[in-house]
């Protein structure tokens, strides 16, 4: 692991200190304002509604189907919310471009990883990075000073994210040769390279073994201790349990519990829909 | 016959390994051997000592001179097909859009006679290919894969009939007494004259010099990377702030305008351009040259077009058992490239990356099996 990391992403940390769990008045960045969303006949998001504040670790959970890799998608802007809204630090983001909303601060993982396949991990990265780069075709071609200093920062840049998730030793491999594990590190390093007020990941201890889910662990309350505000989207409730600090729980689409991971544990609602049943978190 | 094969790939292995691991200054003499080896090529005190490599049926000048087109034509394709990974199937279209506006400006029989020199028209053809890029992305870039190809595919074809129906086109009469490009020698003679198809070669050539030199340029940049992440995954590439549309429009504008000067290359040579200078064919033609020399690879692009062109002008004044082989040539054409989908499919000179791709997929069957 990587412990030289100077401040990798964050553009504004003024402000940002070290939060504790649950103290109220605090800065919402994301708001999911009464969102739903309808494909077809099928009501897939049934207004939801829950708000994300500055430097938290939100967990979202709920069953399979329960709508939250939707919701994920309605915040990247992949899907427009047929009803209600979405703000991000105070904008409304419905109806922009995803790459817009990128370069304002939001950045995510997915659930099957989808990284670019052929291009070396160290690529992958600068992809990220390239998202505030301005360089202009012309300025590509011919090289301009304008390109040699953003190629030089992009590199820098994503040579210390390798290093602030672990992988620095598989830079040159082709994304496709690296380990399950090391794809889903390495999209997180891409994610963190667009510097993100907000991270959103996706089931990123699928498949993981629990030694890899403590490492990652660290790896989300590190990023987290940058500044960066997290939001997870996780099966495992030990993990979910282990690192939030307040979790929303959706289930057929609808919000039923809002709070404090022990509150959410005991909730009846949340009990019966989704850890009453034994084997569930097994998945 | 697999052992052959695999004797080949790792003989091919390290020449590439040496290649990589090769000192600065030594690829850089191998490069600067190869150009100064195609800039003597059409001499014939130099080409008479190459056995069977100039052709007999046809002067090898004007044979290196078509060669060279298609070149050009398939490192412009490359980018569109290989980097960005967008099947464009009418290509040719944008050769066209050049060698038209060429035309109708400089021509006397254009009903314009405006009668500009060669050299005024160029950058007006240039300007028109790459609008015309932008103006057939703009609607079309939103779709993929299938849909896109037989867009483009349309494009060229509506190229093709309204020049061929046009009046303000000439259709099949065609414009001629199209001006060279400008240049005297000492003595008064113009550099680019009629006889002589080497002048137009080594501009050509150069060219294409220049213009890998810029390709290279934009493929090592954020531009090259906007590309193939689009290629290799759009609505990823999209969510890491990746402006697909932006970038898909630029490598179409970078396309045609390769295409174009191309094409106003062409016209400034032939001194004729008319509808029947656009086939179908050739939009194919240049796509299965990318593909055979490998995709996404500007040497292998390079490679392709090449070889392409010059085995279609070889086999011109070959009789085999009174088989005139030329008219066999798309024949020969059309197997050599199925041949290739068998044992080689990711080209002659692939992308390294995409090569190795296909290799572990082949042991993965393996152990599979």
């Amino acid at each position: 692991m990587g412990e030289t990391v100077q401040q990798p992403t964050v553009p504004e940390q003024a402000g940002a200190p070290a939060v504790e769990s649950t103290a109220g008045g605090r800065e919402p960045l994301l708001e999911v304002d009464h969102v739903t969303l309808r494909f077809g006949g099928v009501v897939a998001l049934d207004d939801v509604d829950f708000t994300l504040y500055k430097g938290e670790i939100l967990g979202l959970i709920g069953p399979n189907g329960a709508g939250k890799t939707t919701c994920f998608n309605a915040m990247t802007g992949i899907y427009q919310p047929s009803q209600g809204e979405i703000r991000f630090r105070g904008q409304r983001i419905t109806g922009k471009k995803k790459h817009h909303i990128t370069k304002m601060g939001m950045a995510r993982t997915f659930q099957n990883i989808r990284l670019f396949p052929e291009m070396t991990a160290l690529e992958n990265i600068q992809v990220g990075a390239d998202a505030h780069h301005k360089t202009s075709v012309i300025s590509a071609l011919f090289r301009l000073p304008r390109h040699r200093r953003e190629e030089r920062d992009g590199l820098e840049k994503a040579k210390r994210l390798l290093d602030f998730v672990g992988i620095s030793d598989r830079m040159h491999d082709a994304a496709r040769n690296l380990s399950y594990g090391e794809q889903r590190r390495l999209e997180i390093a891409r994610a963190l390279a667009t510097d993100p007020v907000l991270l959103c990941l996706d089931e990123p201890a699928a498949g993981f073994n629990p030694a890899e889910k403590e490492e990652l662990l660290q790896l989300i309350r590190k990023i987290r201790d940058q500044g960066v505000t997290v939001l997870l989207i996780e099966h495992d409730m030990r993990l979910v349990m282990g690192v939030t600090d307040r979790i929303v729980v959706l289930e057929f689409g609808k919000k039923i519990a809002d709070g404090l991971p022990a509150e959410v544990r005991e909730d009846h609602r949340v009990i019966a829909a989704y850890l009453g049943v034994p084997d569930d978190d097994v998945a | 016959m697999t052992s052959v094969r695999e004797w080949i790939a790792s003989g091919r292995h390290a020449v590439s390994d040496r290649w990589h691991d090769a000192p600065r200054w030594m690829r850089w003499s191998v490069i600067a051997a190869v150009i100064v080896f195609f800039y003597a090529l059409p001499n014939r005190e130099f080409y008479q000592w190459l056995g069977p490599i100039p052709t007999t049926g046809s002067n090898f000048g004007q044979v290196l001179f078509t060669v060279s087109i298609y070149v050009l034509l398939a490192v412009g394709l490359n980018i569109v097909v290989g980097f960005a990974g967008l099947l464009d199937l009418g290509y040719f279209g944008f050769f066209a859009v050049g060698a038209y506006t060429v035309a109708v400006l400089t021509s006397p029989s254009s009903d314009l006679k405006t009668l500009w020199p060669w050299l005024l028209a160029l950058p007006v053809a240039l300007g028109l290919t790459m609008i015309s890029g932008v103006m057939l992305g703009t609607p079309t870039l939103r779709l993929r894969g299938d849909y896109l190809a037989i867009v483009t595919l349309g494009f060229a074809e509506m190229i093709r009939v309204a020049a061929t129906a046009s009046d303000f086109l000439k259709g099949q009469r065609g414009f001629n007494q199209i001006p060279h490009p400008p240049g005297t020698h000492a003595d008064g003679t113009p550099v680019f004259g009629v006889l002589d198809p080497r002048p137009y070669y080594w501009l050509v050539l150069t060219l294409i010099i220049l213009v890998v030199i810029g390709v290279r340029n934009l493929n090592r940049s954020r531009v090259g990377r906007a590309w193939i992440s689009i290629r290799e995954d759009e609505d990823a590439a999209q969510l890491m702030g990746v402006p697909t549309f932006k970038f898909k429009l630029w490598a179409f504008a970078s396309g045609a305008f390769i295409g174009g000067l191309a094409g106003a290359l062409f016209a400034g040579k032939q001194n004729f351009v008319s509808s029947q200078n656009l086939e179908l064919l050739n939009s194919i033609i240049i796509l299965s040259a990318v593909i055979l020399g490998g995709s996404g690879n500007i040497v292998g692009a390079i490679v392709g077009g090449g070889l392409v062109a010059y085995l279609i002008e070889r086999f011109r004044g070959i009789e085999v058992l009174g088989i005139e082989l030329y008219e066999y040539r798309f024949m020969f054409f059309g197997l050599v490239l199925v041949v290739m989908m068998i044992f080689r499919p990711q080209g002659l000179i692939p992308n390294r990356r995409r090569a190795a791709e296909l290799k572990d997929r082949r042991k993965e069957v393996m152990v599979g099996g």
